[in-house]
Order: C-alpha cells, then sequence, then structure tokens
C-alpha cells in the first residue's frame, strides 16, 4: 500500500525539527500532529510523548524528520537526521524536505527492517495529503455508519482512514496546549502555537452559569413538583389536562427549560449540540411571543378581536340553522324520510339554540379572557398557537357534538343493516368464534327480521346524508387544529443552532471530506489537499431534529376512510399517551 | 500526461473526456457536457412570455406579466444551480478513495468522497433505453451484513455515455499500466483494464429498462 502522510498546513513553513504523531499500521498512514523543533533534549522529548499518551490515549511518537532549509540539505546534516533515526526508533522513518521558498517537496520513507514479502523494496512509495488542523479538531463527522461521536474508543480496521485522522487529531488536544510563549523544554509548532485561543465572553458565561443554573433548576423543581400534586390527579382537571393541547405544550416546554438548566454537565458533544438547541428554540419562541403581545395589545387590538367574536359565532350559529333548514327541505333535489328528517333537524335546531344562549351569557367576559389569555403569549408563541386551537374547539363544540350524535346513529343503523344482512342470507356472527356461521331461523324471527331490515334501508340514506354533512363539517376543523399543531410542532423540533452553525461555521458539521490534487511534477511524490465537505441541511435537520409532542396522524389514509365509512369515532390529532375512545 | 477524447450521449449531444495521470497511483477523469445554448433559452422565454401575454389580453391583469417575468427568473435560477451540470470528474487515488464532483452551471460543486475500504466491487450495467447502454457502478459494502450490498453507486451520474458494444473506450486501457504486484487490494484499477468488450465481458449485473 502506498504509504499516506497527512500533514498540517500550518507546519508547511515552520523550521526543521521532528515529526511528531501517530502511525496507523492498519491503514499504512501516518498523521503528522506537530514539529519539535531543534535544539531539544531527547530525554525531556520522551518524557513529554509519554505524558501526552497517558492523558489523550493516543499513540503519539516521533515519526521522522522534516527538513526545510535553503538548499538541499549537505552531507553533515544528513547524517545527523540519519543519527535521530536510531535515538528515536520508530518503523517506518519519514523524512520530509522541502526548499525554503520552493514549492515541490521530496518524501522517503524507510524501514529498517528486513521485508516480509519477496520482492517489496525497503522503501515505500510516500503520499502527502495536506489538512487544516483547526477545522479538522473542531469538526464532527457524519459518517454514514459512525455516529458523531468522539468516544468511539480505539479505531479498528474495520473504520476507514478518514475516522482515524479525525479521531486522532481530535484527541489530541492535550498537545496543542502550550504555544510558543510558554516557557516549555521543548518547542513545538501547531495550529495553536501563535497563541492559544480563548474568549473572555465564554470564560466569564462559564463562571457565571454555574449559580445561576443551581437557582433556576431550583425553581423549575419546584413548579414540577406543584403540578406532580395530587389535586391535578383527580377527575375533572385530569381530564381537561389531557384534552388540552396548552397543557401538553406546557409540560413539553416545562421539560425542555429543565434539560438547559440542569446542573450536569453535558457528557458528549451531542447532548450539548441538543441542549443548544433547546436554547435556541426557546429563545425563538420567547421572542415571537413577546412580538405577538406587542402587536396585539397595541392599539386596542384585543378589544376589536372581542368585540367581532361574538357575531362571528353568531354567525356560524345562523349558517348551521341554514344548513339545517335545508337538510330539513330536499337537499339536492334528494328525497328524504320526511317524519325522520323533521325529528333530526328540530333536534339540532335545539341545540344550536342552546349554544347561542351560553354564548350570549358569556359575551361580557370575553374581553377580559381574551386579554388574560394574549399575556400568556409572553411565554412562547407556540402556548399561544396551543391556546387558540383550544379556543377553536371549545367554539366548534357544537358541530363535535352534531358529529358524534349523527355518526353513532350511523354506526348503529351499519351495524343494524350489517347483521340483518346476514340473517337474510341464513348466517350468523359466531361471537365465540369471531367468525360467520350458518344458522336456522324460525320463521317468525325471518319475518321480523326482515321488516325490520326494510325500514333500516330505506331510513338510511336521510341518516347518511346527516352523518356525511357533520363529518365534513367536523374534518373541516380538524384540519384547521391539525395546521396550527402542525406549526407548533415545526417550531418545537427545529434545530436552529445546527442550521446555523451549518451556515456560519460549515466545517463544525462534516459529511466528508474532499481532495484536490496540487501542482504535480513527474518524479515528485503526490500532493494532495484534503478539505472538510460540509453536512448538506437536509441531513442536518434529519439528524439533529429536536424530539417533538408527537401530534402527527395515527391512522393512514386507508384505515381512516374505512373508520368513516363504518361510523366509528375518528380522532386523528391524538395526543401521544391518550387513552382511545 | 493528459488526454482528450469526446463523445456523444443519448440525446446526441457533444462529450468530452479527458483524462490525466498524475502518477502511477492517482488518475483523473473528466467529463464536460455542452454548455447551456443560447437558442434553446431564447426559445423558452419567448414561449413563456407569449403564453403570459395572451393570457394578459383575455384577464387584462398586469400582475399576470410580472408573474411570468419572476417566474422565468426563478426558473433559470433554478435550472442553472440544480440541474444543469457543466462537468463531472472522477478521481481515482490508490488506497484512499474514489471521489465523485459534479460541476453545476451556476458554479455550485458537489462533492462525493468514497473510501477504498468501503468499495466492494466495480461492476457494469446494462440499461436499454431505446438502445442498449452500458454504464459503470460501484457497489458499496454493508456493514451489517459481510456478503450484502448496502448501495449502488453509479459513476457519471448526470451523463450517460453511450458505449457501444465494441466500446470506443477500450483504448483507455491502453494508459493504464499494468498495476504494481504491491497494489493487492486496488480492484478498480485492474476492473478497468477489462473495459474491452472485444472478449466476453467479466460482469453483466442488471437489466434497466428506462423509459
Amino acid at each position: 500500500m502506498v504509504l499516506k502522510a497527512f500533514f498540517p498546513t500550518c507546519c508547511v513553513s515552520a523550521d526543521s525539527g521532528l515529526l511528531v504523531g501517530r502511525w496507523v499500521p492498519e491503514q499504512s498512514s501516518a498523521v503528522v500532529l506537530a514539529v519539535l523543533h531543534f535544539p531539544f533534549i531527547p530525554i525531556q522529548v520522551k518524557q513529554l510523548l509519554a505524558q501526552v499518551r497517558q492523558a489523550s490515549q493516543v499513540g503519539v511518537a516521533v515519526l521522522g524528520t522534516w527538513c526545510h532549509c535553503r538548499q538541499e540539505p549537505e552531507e553533515s546534516l544528513g547524517r545527523f537526521l540519519e543519527s535521530l533515526g536510531a535515538v528515536f526508533p520508530h518503523e517506518p522513518w519519514l523524512r520530509l524536505c522541502r526548499e525554503r521558498g520552493g514549492t515541490f517537496w521530496s518524501c522517503e520513507a524507510t524501514r529498517r527492517q528486513a521485508p516480509t514479502a519477496p520482492g517489496a523494496p525497503g522503501e515505500d512509495q510516500v503520499m502527502l495529503i495536506f489538512y487544516d488542523q483547526r477545522q479538522v479538531l473542531l469538526s464532527q463527522l457524519h459518517l454514514p455508519t459512525v455516529l458523531p461521536d468522539r468516544q468511539a474508543g480505539a479505531t479498528t480496521a474495520s473504520t476507514g482512514v478518514l475516522a482515524a485522522v479525525f479521531d486522532t487529531v481530535a484527541r489530541s488536544e492535550v498537545l496543542f496546549r502550550s504555544d510558543r510563549f510558554d516557557e516549555g523544554p521543548v518547542r513545538l509548532s501547531h495550529w495553536q502555537s501563535e497563541g492559544v485561543e480563548a474568549s473572555i465572553l465564554a470564560e466569564l458565561a462559564r463562571r457565571a452559569s454555574g449559580p445561576i443554573c443551581l437557582l433556576l433548576a431550583s425553581l423549575l423543581s419546584l413548579v414540577s413538583a406543584v403540578s406532580a400534586c395530587r389535586v391535578f390527579k383527580l377527575w375533572p382537571l385530569s381530564f381537561l389536562g389531557s384534552k388540552l393541547s396548552t397543557c401538553e405544550q406546557l409540560r413539553h416546554r416545562l421539560e425542555h427549560l429543565t434539560l438547559i438548566f440542569s446542573t450536569r454537565k453535558a457528557e458528549n458533544p451531542a447532548q450539548l449540540t441538543r441542549k443548544a438547541n433547546t436554547v435556541a428554540s426557546v429563545l425563538l419562541d420567547v421572542a415571537l411571543g413577546l412580538m405577538l403581545l406587542s402587536w396585539l395589545h397595541g392599539r386596542s387590538r384585543i378589544g376589536h378581536l372581542a368585540d367581532a367574536l361574538v357575531p362571528v359565532a353568531d354567525h356560524v350559529a345562523e349558517e348551521l340553522q341554514h344548513l339545517l333548514q335545508w337538510l330539513m327541505g330536499a337537499p339536492a333535489g334528494l328525497k328524504m324520510n320526511r317524519a325522520l328528517d323533521q325529528v333530526l333537524g328540530r333536534f339540532f335546531l335545539y341545540h344550536i339554540h342552546l349554544w347561542i344562549s351560553y354564548i350570549h351569557l358569556m359575551s361580557p367576559f370575553v374581553e377580559h379572557i381574551l386579554w388574560h389569555v394574549g399575556l400568556s403569549a409572553c411565554l412562547g408563541l407556540t402556548v399561544a398557537l396551543s391556546l387558540l386551537s383550544d379556543i377553536i374547539a371549545l367554539l366548534t363544540f357544537h358541530i363535535y357534538c352534531f358529529y358524534v350524535y349523527g355518526a353513532r346513529l350511523y354506526c348503529l343503523k351499519i351495524h343494524g343493516l350489517s347483521s340483518l344482512w346476514r340473517l337474510f342470507r341464513g348466517k350468523k356472527w359466531n361471537v365465540l368464534r369471531q367468525r360467520v356461521d350458518s344458522c336456522s331461523y324460525d320463521l317468525d324471527q325471518l319475518f321480523i327480521g326482515t321488516l325490520l331490515f326494510t325500514i333500516l334501508l330505506f331510513l338510511l340514506p336521510t341518516t347518511a346524508l346527516y352523518y356525511l354533512v357533520f363529518t365534513l363539517l367536523r374534518l373541516l376543523v380538524v384540519a384547521v387544529q391539525g395546521l396550527i399543531h402542525l406549526l407548533v410542532d415545526l417550531i418545537n423540533s427545529l434545530p436552529l443552532y445546527s442550521l446555523g452553525l451549518r451556515l456560519c461555521r460549515p466545517y463544525r458539521l462534516a459529511a466528508g471530506v474532499k481532495f484536490r490534487v496540487l501542482q504535480h511534477e513527474a518524479g515528485r511524490p503526490l500532493r494532495l489537499l484534503m478539505q472538510i465537505n460540509p453536512l448538506p441541511y437536509s441531513r442536518v435537520v434529519h439528524t439533529y431534529r429536536l424530539p417533538s409532542c408527537g401530534c402527527h396522524p395515527k391512522h393512514s389514509w386507508g384505515a381512516l376512510c374505512r373508520k368513516l365509512f363504518l361510523g366509528e369515532l375518528i380522532y386523528p390529532w391524538r395526543q401521544r399517551g391518550d387513552k382511545q375512545d | 500526461m493528459e488526454d482528450e477524447r469526446s463523445f456523444s450521449d443519448i440525446c446526441g449531444g457533444r462529450l468530452a473526456l479527458q483524462r490525466r495521470y498524475y502518477s502511477p497511483s492517482c488518475r483523473e477523469f473528466c467529463l464536460s457536457c455542452p454548455r447551456l445554448s443560447l437558442r434553446s433559452l431564447t426559445a423558452v422565454t419567448c414561449t413563456v412570455w407569449l403564453a403570459a401575454y395572451g393570457l394578459f389580453t383575455l384577464c387584462e391583469n398586469s400582475m399576470i406579466l410580472s408573474a411570468a417575468i419572476f417566474i422565468t427568473l426563478l426558473g433559470l435560477l433554478g435550472y442553472l444551480h440544480f440541474v444543469k451540470i457543466d462537468q463531472e470528474t472522477l478521481l481515482i487515488i490508490d488506497s484512499l478513495g474514489i471521489q465523485m464532483t459534479s460541476s453545476y452551471a451556476s458554479g455550485k460543486e458537489s462533492t462525493t468522497f468514497i473510501e477504498m475500504g468501503k468499495v466492494k466491487d466495480i461492476v457494469i450495467n446494462e440499461a436499454i433505453y431505446m438502445k442498449v447502454i452500458y454504464y459503470l457502478c460501484i457497489l458499496l459494502k454493508d456493514p451489517v451484513e459481510p456478503h450484502g450490498i448496502s448501495q449502488v453507486v453509479p459513476v457519471f451520474q448526470r451523463q450517460s455515455l453511450t458505449l457501444s458494444p465494441r466500446l470506443e473506450c477500450s483504448d483507455s486501457h491502453h494508459s493504464l499500466q499494468p498495476p504494481p504486484p504491491r497494489l493487492k487490494k486496488s480492484s478498480c484499477l485492474s476492473l478497468l483494464r477489462t473495459w474491452d468488450y472485444r472478449c466476453a465481458p467479466p460482469r453483466l449485473a442488471n437489466f434497466f429498462f428506462y423509459f
């Protein structure tokens, strides 16, 4: 195999010295981490390398020599460099050489031991690959089979060259801690040798975050203890709590805040990214909520809304009345059963009458309620939207009731028809065996059964029409609620921090690498430049999505249609953890 | 060492294949396609604007004209950025991997790099699209199942080279020297030698029907 030498671009113009790095024998590649300059004392170098090996669990060693001089190295220098190979034994021994101001390099790799395979020469061909050390250190590789987790342990032959290189550079942070202003025994050249990177703001934030997190975590635990107390487990409140999407959203946000302000440090980069994404999501939510709040409370819009709400509810009720009058006549030219039609129509009209009375009773308090509800927007836009969805559900409660009545009636009729149809054919449903069995009926049973079947069959169009109309209305309301929930879900789960990172610092999220062949001359070793290939936006969203409430439709389209046909009640936007009706 | 040959694709457009030989362990194949022609661009723009003007005379709404301009601009930008490929490059680096780059007309470059350890095999597939065409595919190993294949990656995805059964690329194998005895794992370089269809093909993997 061709020997691959990964060389950092920051050391390209460094003075001559020793190459310090890690040798990966399975992939026949040498990852150079730093250059150690002359003069040095070999025993101190060995001590430093032993310390780094212990601290970082990376097999750092002296790989060879680096020569950056004005002209070709003289004989004496050449022999000095060769003698270094005896002081720091390493197989194979690399010798990289570059003329000051020249573009082309010369590389040699020699093995001291006799080659095991016959015909293989003592020298290997070397390929030079330049990499940006800072970018490789800070980036996270997202290979399809490898998780972006730096504690992947020792790399084995099954992981590729790239994973080995990224892992080596990431874990050797200990080596990069000293810069040229430190008075250490050895002088290294690496990406931080011109000065260690640090930020005052980050340090201050780190110091301040300790006590603040402690305070907020205790407050939040108090709030969660209060919400978990027994009063809320009793029947009315627990029922309301499970039905209202506002409570679900508040619970979700409380979980997020507990995660952000927990005093435990993040163990791995994935947890840190999740925390950061949660913070960004909460901040966006609160910002949008405050904008909504300022818009609502400015220019007395709440008053206008409250004034418009009761007439709108009245208008909806009037439209429903018109619809029922239409159904009680001859809708779309269909001939209905007059008696049943009148009964159903009057029944529903009475309900609408009740509903309008309740709305009129509540109208003096609407403005106050809306004002307080508007205040909830400061908790976040998602809370305000959930409240809106709940208010829509409450205002269209009569449509829900009509749908339930119509669906139950229709369901009953369909079940009656199917069992009487079986009677027609002389069969029966065996509950024990859960299948259809033949059965011999008496004459009078058959007579009654046929009569009932005929009656139900001729009454079917009327019931079916009422059921159809109210189901359509209910589906409309459900669709509006679903849209609102989708928006809430989007704000909850969008990983804003990761998207911002991908936009501003694309090298931090790496899908892979790309190579570029640098200027090449025949007879010289091949030189490649390795750059980071950033992750596409779709994969960023897919990998770093925050877990959402889980309010997406539970049924497939086929199951939904089947339920509609049979008259079973549908609740497409059931929250997670609710019991089935 | 550079070399250039021209071929034609399925639709009859001209393609130019450039081969660069950097070293015994590194080769680059660069396929460049014809640029966007002014004639087709003018034809499409004129059609869209004539249709918009026709609608305008019917509806008397000037929004249609501004919408047509907007649509034309967006459509052109989208076509240049997402659809029109100027050049596709295949870089083969021994014992490192295979890199495929597509550069679009708007300057965007999308690169995929496949490590040599993941390559299971390289096969030539036949496809029937009005006539028989051949295309090269890379088969990737499945990490879970040792004998399975996780993905089939066609090389030169957007441009389809019509290779007649006699395979005009057959003389590319003359430029490739026989692999040195040390390179045992580079199955890709050894298979490129067998592109010559004058002898029996090494592997016929699948038939694909394209309509």
